[in-house]
């Protein structure tokens, strides 16, 4: 294991502990504006956006592939199914297209 | 909190009564994060980490979005730093659970809450803030404790089972991140509605176009913070016209409390 990669995982796991960590045993958020508390619960979403697009266009050898794929995630998890059937479905979906096509 | 010192450091036969409720409630916790680790013990070995680092990784880090995303990073050749500061800004909403979870619990000692803190994943806090106050540390430490189990067992598992899969399915598994983000966003566009599509379109609009200037790191984050401040700014401003049509002639107290309801409404 290269040293930066090491340092790398111990700091993530440092920076995503104390977060955790402090609201436990000492901070009191309750006191904070309304505002800030509510960008921070809005994160998970715009982080989520930023993360599917336009990474996901960069997947397979023909962006209409990755739309495929992508679009039979976002079906499937409508329809409630498990995280391991939307993933896996997708990764179907892709290989399939990546060997027809 | 509601609970006396001697209540909270009962004895072993209660504690260890709450410590098997909680591994018992973190059972479904365990089975949700198995493909998941799995995927990130997979996607770890196709990005070049070895399973030590893998590993290591969950066993610090313990969060699963922000694994996945550094992942995507390195993939990329994102700096270390870019890594962390990410990590750290998308688990920063984490202070929140904690902080709610903090309001629910019973006191304990302050090595029982830095424990269960190590462990407070969306997950985690789904579990154990759903149930009635006082919070066990114990019963805390039980769900944390299957659920950490499984995402380090699974992310080695992960690991190994990459080397015996077939190129073509190798190749397809680079979709696996973005459809679990898919899965992760779809039921909550479904609970949450329009504020959940309207931050998300935000995050990947803002994404695209800082892309153009600004490594992957730093434009998640960017595009991050940019999009829970414009609708944030934008929510003001929506609630402010409300108002100033509404109370007309009322006195600034009165103003504040509209302001107040407008605010908890829009939670």
């Amino acid at each position: 294991m290269s040293m930066t990669m090491f340092w790398m995982i111990v700091a993530m796991g440092a920076v995503t502990y104390i977060p955790r960590l402090l609201p436990l045993v000492m901070l009191n958020t309750e006191n904070w504006p309304s505002w800030a508390r509510r960008m921070l619960t809005r994160v998970p979403y715009a982080v989520l956006g930023a993360l599917i697009l336009p990474g996901i266009l960069t997947v397979g050898d023909n962006v209409w592939f990755a739309v495929a794929g992508g679009g039979a995630a976002a079906l499937l998890a409508y329809f409630g199914a498990p995280l391991i059937v939307v993933v896996g479905a997708a990764i179907g979906v892709l290989g399939v297209m990546q060997m027809v096509f | 909190m509601g609970v006396t010192a001697a209540e909270s450091t009962g004895d072993p036969v209660t504690q260890t009564a709450f410590l098997k409720k909680g591994l018992a409630d973190g059972l479904p916790i365990a089975v949700g994060y198995m493909p998941v680790a799995i995927t990130f013990g997979l996607i770890a070995g196709a990005t070049g980490l070895t399973a030590a680092e893998a590993v290591l990784m969950s066993m610090l880090v313990f969060a699963g979005a922000a694994q996945y995303m550094s992942l995507s990073m390195i993939a990329v050749g994102a700096g270390a730093f870019e890594v962390v500061l990410a990590t750290f800004i998308v688990n920063l909403r984490h202070l929140l659970m904690s902080a709610s979870i903090s309001e629910k619990a019973e006191t304990g000692t302050k090595g029982q809450r830095a424990l269960y803190a190590f462990g407070m994943t969306d997950e985690v806090f789904a579990v154990a803030s759903t149930k009635k106050a006082p919070l066990r540390s114990f019963y805390i430490i039980g769900v944390a404790g299957v659920a950490y189990g499984s995402w380090v067992g699974f992310t080695a598992a992960g690991f190994y089972m990459g080397a015996f899969l077939p190129l073509v399915i190798q190749e397809s598994m680079a979709i696996a991140l973005f459809a679990l983000f898919i899965a992760l966003l779809v039921p909550s566009i479904r609970k949450e509605g329009r504020m959940v599509v309207i931050l998300a379109g935000m995050g990947a609009l803002f994404h695209t176009v800082l892309a153009l200037w600004l490594s992957t790191g730093w434009a998640i984050m960017f595009a991050t913070i940019l999009a829970v401040t414009v609708y944030e700014c934008f929510e003001q401003v929506m609630n402010a016209g409300k108002q100033d049509a509404d109370s007309g002639g009322k006195s600034h107290t009165e103003q504040a409390e509209v302001k107040k309801e407008a605010d908890s409404s829009c939670r």
